[in-house]
């Protein structure tokens, strides 16, 4: 084990990173390095070119116009979905998770090509924006207790054929589409709308992305402590009556 | 009325039209029974019941003063402080010195019925367009704009957008930080612009182009975007170390109380909004020297034996700059964050914050969130200690002055609890 090493890409800091999502980046670096593993952590600046070798990609949240000149970038640059086609872990959070799918409304009110490697599309929600603490399901054949976060968004994700809820809210709004589901996942790529940042909430999905990156089934135990106490204060707050 | 600094006089109440008279007093007893019923000073409510009586009263009641307006992401209460004690060389000066910044609190410090000639006015980000529009000032001061609350506030660059919107048709001279590229588009679209080089250590809301979107080059203190040639303005004004350099190259050193690279800038910045007036640097800078504390920030204050020293920082901006003015290690350092409404509730932001540079303090966490801190500083690889109040903080601390650092309503119970 000590001999892995894992290449952690950190894409468009400098678009997509507006809800802490370095802590995504941090928080697999410090689990990854808790289990004795080489990490190289990568920042792609949106002017550079996006390398096809790394094992986890992780894409943040962002405002809507960085959003949409991200998408452009992304599409004009290809390296993601190269990565993808090879197996890589690919994460993205909110905006991240909406340029995944296949399209989304962008800050001119047009429809804005996404990179299709999820099953989904997103339009804008007509109500009001969806703002708050989240408790969700995720789907059982990860193996993953419940999930805490932090949603903000407007807009609404509808899931296709090709992807699997990544999990069932039951406090929040999640995709926005009023049947419960909360982003999408397929193989090895996950989307979500969770900040928090969601894998300082969640652990146990870091730990999962370094599962799947390494391709074993377990990892050695490394202290939850913290992260422990914090979820049980979170699911605590937001299960409590108002 | 609370928030004014001058003596009421009642001189400009007599010439206030009738409508406007009636709409101070109905304030001022709206105020009173707020300050009796023990809900604070009672200036915001005051404001919202004046107002209603008569809508223009904030055009009205600045009609009569010079007013500048101060507005900013970090640095606002303080350095419409500065200003004022710089402008008080030259006149009587009313200003909403304890931070109600929004309309209401900014019509009711206007009404405390002064002969004053400088309305010194702190705005909040939102609404500087509008009170700008009410009060038509000879001087918006623009320090900067970065990240703060996004779960209830407009996008940062929206933020930059409103402002360059509202304020293109202004007369005011604006004093703008060159320094960061979105006050800097804000305010390129202005007729009168003093440009001072205030420094922005916070880089990260700035990396695309707030014209045209293309990501901007930064070396060193320059910044440019190669796509569409939107740049960095040559300055007029300069903080130079620990001088104030003046559009004719003059060197003033600046003495302050206050601590910190942050106020350093706020200074450089008041002695160009001072000079709009008249005031020389030098008697700006050394007016500035009086201010010790702002609205209990920087106050070193005893509690149970020992020296703390509060700061506030309410977002990663904040934090950066109130790291680099504290002790050094060994000094104590204790973290409190809360996220109550006038927080924000998402605590995200804590993870935009190098909490790593605290390396070697001994750390206490305490607030509301103290989780989402202790999983930020295990993450960063740092040895704290959870605690559940201050008392206890001060119990576990080793010997020294503890440096406190907190969030907005952190700050606000902070202070309640030193004060007994």
């Amino acid at each position: 084990m000590s001999e892995s090493s894992l290449r952690v890409v950190w894409v468009y800091p400098d678009l997509l990173s507006t809800y802490g999502d370095r802590g995504n980046a941090l928080v697999v670096e410090r689990r990854a390095r808790q289990r004795h593993l080489n990490v190289t952590r990568i920042d792609v600046r949106s002017d550079q070119a996006i390398p096809t070798s790394g094992d986890i990609y992780l894409i943040g949240g962002g405002e809507d116009r960085p959003q949409r000149l991200a998408a452009e970038r992304l599409r004009a640059d290809s390296g993601l979905v190269r990565a993808a086609e090879n197996g890589a872990i690919i994460f993205g959070v909110c905006a991240g998770f909406q340029i995944m799918g296949h399209e989304f409304v962008n800050d001119l009110g047009e429809r804005e090509q996404g990179l299709g490697l999820l099953d989904v599309w997103t339009t804008r929600g007509e109500g009001a924006r969806c703002v708050g603490d989240v408790l969700a399901d995720i789907d059982p054949r990860l193996g993953l207790p419940q999930l805490t976060g932090f949603e903000n968004h407007q807009g609404v994700t509808h899931l296709g054929q090709g992807v699997q809820p990544f999990a069932t809210v039951t406090v929040g709004r999640g995709n926005g589409t009023g049947d419960g589901t909360e982003g999408a996942w397929r193989d090895t790529v996950f989307g979500t709308y969770m900040h928090g940042p969601v894998l300082a909430r969640n652990p146990a999905v870091a730990d999962m992305l370094i599962r799947l990156a390494l391709d074993v089934n377990a990892l050695p135990p490394a202290d939850t402590t913290w992260y422990d106490a914090l979820r049980a204060e979170r699911i605590a707050a937001t299960t409590r009556p108002a | 009325m609370a928030g004014t600094e001058s003596e009421p006089t009642g001189a400009r109440d007599a010439s206030l039209p009738a409508r406007a008279k009636i709409a101070v007093t109905a304030g001022k007893v709206a105020a009173a029974v707020s300050r009796k019923a023990g809900r604070g000073s009672g200036s915001v409510i005051g404001g919202k019941v004046a107002l209603r009586l008569d809508p223009d009263l904030l055009a009205t009641l600045a009609d009569h003063l010079d007013v500048v307006l101060v507005s900013a992401t970090n640095g606002k209460t303080t350095t419409t402080r500065l200003i004022a004690e710089a402008l008080r060389a030259a006149g009587p000066v009313v200003s909403n010195a304890l931070g109600a910044n929004m309309p209401a609190g900014i019509t009711s410090a206007l009404a405390g019925g002064t002969d004053a000639r400088f309305g010194v006015i702190e705005v909040d980000e939102k609404y500087l367009a509008t009170v700008a529009r009410d009060t038509h000032p000879k001087a918006i001061a623009l320090l900067n704009l970065s990240r703060d609350q996004l779960d209830r506030a407009a996008e940062t660059r929206m933020m930059a957008e409103k402002w360059r919107e509202g304020l293109q048709d202004t007369e005011a001279v604006v004093i703008a930080n060159a320094d960061d590229p979105l006050v800097t588009w804000a305010a390129s679209s202005c007729k009168k612009v003093v440009w001072v080089a205030a420094g922005q250590a916070w880089k990260e809301d700035a990396w695309s182009c707030p014209a045209c979107g293309g990501v901007m080059q930064r070396p060193g203190d320059d910044w440019f975007c190669q796509e569409c040639g939107f740049r960095r303005p040559n300055p007029h004004w300069a903080l130079q170390g620990t001088h104030v350099i003046d559009p004719q190259r003059g060197a003033w050193p600046i003495q302050l109380q206050l601590p910190g690279r942050a106020n350093l800038a706020n200074a450089t910045s008041s002695a160009a909004v001072a000079a709009v007036f008249g005031v020389s640097p030098q008697v700006a800078l050394e007016r500035m020297r009086s201010v010790s504390a702002v609205a209990g920030r920087y106050d070193v204050v005893q509690y149970q034996g020992r020296d703390i020293r509060l700061l506030l920082a309410k977002n990663p901006a904040g934090w950066l700059e109130t790291f680099s003015l504290i002790d050094g290690p060994p000094a104590p350092v204790l973290l409190s964050v809360n996220a109550l409404d006038a927080d924000g509730t998402d605590t995200s932001w804590l993870w935009d914050v190098d909490y790593e540079r605290l390396a070697g303090h001994p750390i206490f966490v305490m607030g509301q969130r103290k989780l989402d801190l202790a999983v930020r500083l295990e993450v960063a690889g740092l040895q704290f200690h959870v605690v559940d109040t201050l008392e206890q903080a001060v119990r576990m601390a080793p010997p020294g002055r503890i440096e406190a650092i907190a969030n907005y309503t952190a700050f606000q119970q902070l202070r309640k609890v030193v004060a007994g």
